[in-house]
């Protein structure tokens, strides 16, 4: 922990820069809520640490071309407080707003959740679901990553060294679309997903379903993308016979682990419960726009 | 690695301090500041009893580092009460005994005040939310929620 050194850069130029000239071990600040607990529980001991919150490209929500860009640190409590991201975007939201308590909530980003890659993280599967891509930037430049092949699997990350995002890109919304994320926990409150469902769907003017993603969270090391889920529920009215097929669907996707929290049986079922009754929400919501 | 020269706003007075780049706002509150009103609690972000305003935003301090409030306002439970004039939620916790031991209450306190200055009227289920990342080991909770909720009916019967 001695010898930390702290820079926050007004610039992405100036934030590649030092994490490229670092040396040792470097590490992107934005909320802090998992990066401070990693260093004062000794998993870590960064040389140095970047934070980007005074870049003015990680900075607020800004509508583009009917999608939104959200910068990279901009913390939940600042997404749930966007009327029109919320209106637009109620699954991302109600994931994001999940990730701990109100402290929390004013200083936790998407992008961190993201990047801090646990299967468990309930920012991801909704974002996936919405097809989100995230920009990253980096000693070879700036490139486009759709926000799925960002984590890798437990605690690692697809970014190169020196690497970070700056925003997550929502793509611009057709007439009656909305999406949902639900989770399940052993309590009501401040605890991690035994099972995280998202599902975005598009309807056609008649109610039936044309486009849709179900993404599944805490059931494997990764996020799943169930596309029998998808499939059961395009050219379907989201119906009970539909919602059933999404049940079965995700059911059998599910690759979860066994511990006192819940076993395989139990989190096997309950991603069955979740994506139906996330993709009945999302449904729900769509008709109503 | 030197110390830093930090310049902040705690509690509507100008403030500085010198701090390394690892200590967190929570550190430098008690141990340079000296104000230990602000409890360290689990130090991970879960126990709320180091919850502070830092621009008017509700944050675990030990979340923070003392670094980043540069430039910013910090308000902490020594802020709350107006000379020797507690602050209703603080009256309230008091005569309503919303508090045992003491070591949640000024995390609790902080965290209360944001939520009535944004909104005086909550439901109880609000509040139990609000109050989430606020753990309490002694009350059983109920006295802290109840304390906060006849203050807000106090707030909104003297704003009448």
């Amino acid at each position: 922990m001695s010898g930390m050194r702290y820079e926050a850069p007004g610039s992405v130029d100036e934030a590649v820069t030092l994490l490229a000239d670092a040396k040792g071990d470097a590490r992107v600040l934005a909320g802090g809520t998992d990066l401070l607990v990693q260093i004062r529980a000794g998993m870590i001991s960064p040389d140095l640490v970047v934070d980007i919150k005074k870049i003015a490209e990680t900075k607020g929500i800004t509508a583009n071309g009917g999608g939104f860009s959200v910068g990279a640190s901009v913390p939940g409590a600042e997404l749930g407080a966007h009327a029109a991201f919320k209106a637009a975007w109620p699954g991302v939201v109600e994931g994001a707003e999940l990730i701990g308590s109100t402290q929390v909530q004013g200083r936790a980003t998407m992008a961190g959740n993201l990047c801090n890659a646990s299967p468990a993280a309930d920012s991801v599967p909704a974002l996936i679901a919405a097809g989100a891509t995230c920009t990253v930037v980096g000693p070879k430049g700036r490139r486009e990553v759709p926000v799925g092949d960002i984590p890798t699997g437990p605690g690692k990350t697809s970014l190169a060294d020196g690497e970070f995002i700056v925003d997550i890109k929502l793509p611009a919304r057709p007439a009656h679309a909305s999406d949902a994320y639900l989770r399940m926990i052993p309590r009501t409150e401040m605890d991690i997903a035994i099972v995280g469902a998202g599902v975005n769907l598009v309807l056609d003017d008649s109610g039936t379903c044309i486009e849709a993603c179900v993404v599944l969270g805490a059931v494997g090391p990764k996020t799943i993308i169930v596309a029998d889920a998808a499939a059961a529920l395009v050219g379907s009215k989201v119906d009970a016979a539909a919602l059933a097929a999404v049940s079965a669907a995700a059911s059998a996707a599910a690759t979860p682990i066994d511990d006192k929290r819940g076993t395989v049986e139990y989190r096997t079922k309950v991603a069955g419960v979740m994506a139906s009754r996330a993709a009945a929400i999302a449904a729900d919501r769509a008709r109503s726009k | 690695m030197a110390k830093q020269h930090i310049t902040t706003t705690i509690n509507g007075e100008e403030s500085e301090y010198l701090c390394e780049a690892q200590e967190t706002l929570l550190d430098v509150l008690r141990d340079q500041v000296g104000l230990t009103g602000t409890k360290e609690g689990c130090s991970s972000g879960d126990c709320g009893a180091c919850s502070v305003m830092l621009d008017g935003v509700l944050v675990c301090s030990c979340l923070v580092l003392g670094v980043e409030a540069e430039g910013k306002t910090v308000e902490t439970i020594e802020g709350m009460a107006d000379g020797d004039e507690l602050h209703p939620l603080q009256q309230k916790f008091l005569e309503e005994a919303a508090l045992q031991c003491g070591f949640c209450t000024p995390g609790v306190l902080v965290a209360a005040k944001a939520l009535l200055d944004m909104n005086n009227n909550p439901t109880e289920t609000e509040v139990r939310y609000w109050l989430a990342g606020n753990l309490c080991r002694c009350t059983g909770y109920d006295k802290i929620i109840r304390a906060v909720m006849d203050t807000a009916a106090d707030m909104r019967g003297a704003s009448a």
